[in-house]
């Protein structure tokens, strides 16, 4: 019950009408219809499975999706920060080049092309570059899968500021002024076989492009290169987890399959993989200000077409720089 | 982790003063500083701010900084405010001759980053040394060619008065 009265807190301060409680706030609070529908799924499963550990997990599970915002704890990441230096500087041989190109203050949606399967090591790499650029003290919110949060390495990333994708959290962000790093392409994206990943994939989803006229905050693009050659991706199996119904219960829309260090076959890369040293490096494009490029009512379709065959422009230059795969 | 460089310029004093206390001249001489920008009315002096960043690695480490010394034309120090923890300072000293000997000194970690902050602090020195050595060298050169273009100017200016 405790844990419960938790969500209802955290629900609560983050905009949630008071006096709310289970039914009012899976109704006020449509991201977290999703999260209910992974805990009863879980649960239901514990249920089958006669363990009895189905509802205490969903629980678990539910407290730690219920993000609030000030879980991001700016002296945790930056004591974080020299760890991370250390890896992206001498395993990744990370770059990150025209980060003066977001803007110094107010809300900004950062829309980048997403890699790496479940160890998206560019993520990691443009968290410490923006920490160190803009400073640990300015709000920077990352938007991540329920699934992401709901495994224990959710508790890590919580206080940099990753927050489980919705729109309602998005909106928060920016209301409070923050840089919120998107991934439009999600789990399909990231999931991509090796072959294809050199583009620019967002599955058309356009949800972004609407939160971002209706806040008011300008598109910065971030295009990242070398992710997607830390394992030897090679199918994105979304039959198969259309199949396993992993997609209804869980949000899923992949069942990965990839070669990948210490596995070798790795089939869902659920417990991650360590990623090959990969060259990474991350071009922050200028920011496009929807309503100053396309008017007042900008055509999501327009918008998108013309994000993706920039940020894919973007990326096909970095291709060009890029001599040999993994080496850079 | 403390960093100390120094080198010897053929100037005087108050010129090397000069030139590494104008904050335009920062991105000129500094190496691998990729911005330095007075934040606030003060540009010089004690009390003025700085917004510094330095390549350093796979990142642009720095933050805003402010100047807590400023003896002329000898010693200047500043101290982080925001941003990596930071300790700097430039010390000059007259030689004899007009010549300057010239001190820069950088101390710098994440209080409370345990064991990985020693390790970056370890993995970044040498990258910083040479950062240092460079700034140094890169001084030596604009000054002196400051003081020989300023040394011309002056006879010019005696031969036509003759």
């Amino acid at each position: 019950m405790a844990g419960q009265a938790t969500v209802a807190d955290r629900a609560r301060r983050n905009g949630a009408a008071r006096g709310d409680r289970g039914g009012g706030l899976r109704s006020r609070l449509p991201s977290l219809r999703g999260v209910t529908r992974l805990g009863d799924g879980l649960a239901g499963f514990g249920k089958r499975a006669g363990a009895g550990l189905g509802r205490p997990v969903a629980r678990r599970i539910q407290r730690s999706l219920a993000a609030d915002l000030d879980d991001r704890d700016p002296d945790y990441v930056r004591e974080q920060l020299p760890l991370l230096w250390l890896v992206m500087s001498l395993w990744f041989r990370g770059e990150v080049r025209g980060l003066g190109n977001i803007p110094e203050q107010g809300p900004v949606l950062l829309v980048g092309n997403h890699s790496g399967g479940n160890v998206p090591a560019d993520t990691f790499l443009f968290t410490l570059a923006f920490s160190t650029y803009f400073g640990v003290e300015r709000r920077f919110h990352q938007l991540a899968h329920n699934l992401v949060l709901a495994f224990p390495v959710g508790r890590m990333l919580r206080p940099y500021g990753t927050v489980a994708a919705s729109r309602e959290h998005a909106q928060r962000a920016l209301d409070a002024d923050a840089a919120v790093l998107v991934y439009p392409g999600g789990d399909w994206e990231v999931h991509r076989p090796i072959w294809e990943r050199n583009r620019i994939d967002f599955a058309r989803r356009k949800g972004f492009i609407q939160l971002a006229l209706d806040q008011g905050a300008p598109i910065v693009p971030v295009v990242a290169i070398g992710g997607q050659e830390t394992a030897l991706f090679l199918a994105r199996g979304d039959r198969i987890a259309r199949a396993l119904g992993i997609d209804r219960l869980l949000r899923l829309k992949v069942m990965p399959i990839s070669i990948a260090l210490p596995w070798g076959l790795n089939v869902g890369d659920f417990l991650g993989h360590i990623p090959l040293p990969s060259k990474l490096t991350i071009e922050v494009l200028p920011p496009v200000d929807l309503e100053a490029e396309f008017g007042d009512a900008p055509e999501a379709d327009e918008v998108y077409d013309y994000l993706v065959a920039r940020m894919q422009e973007a990326l096909s230059t970095l291709v060009a720089e890029r001599r040999f795969p993994v080496l850079g | 982790m403390r960093l100390n460089e120094s080198i010897e310029i053929a100037a005087p004093r108050q010129l090397v003063w000069e030139y590494v206390t104008e904050p335009s001249n920062c991105l000129h001489f500094m190496s691998g500083v990729t911005r330095w920008e007075v934040v606030g009315e003060q540009r010089t002096g004690l009390g003025s701010r700085y917004r510094m960043l330095l390549r350093v690695g796979s990142a642009e480490v720095g933050g805003l900084i402010e100047v807590v010394e400023w003896q002329p034309p000898g010693d200047m120090a500043w101290s982080s405010v925001l941003g990596v923890d930071q300790r700097g300072r430039w010390r000059l000293r007259e030689l004899d001759d007009g010549r300057t000997r010239v001190e820069l000194r950088y101390a710098y970690g994440v209080a409370g980053a345990g064991i990985s902050g020693w390790i970056a602090e370890l993995v970044s020195a040498p990258q910083l040394g040479d950062h240092l050595r460079r700034s140094l060298r890169q001084l030596k050169r604009e000054v002196e060619h400051e003081r020989l273009r300023s040394d011309a100017a002056r006879r010019r200016r005696e031969r036509a008065a003759a």
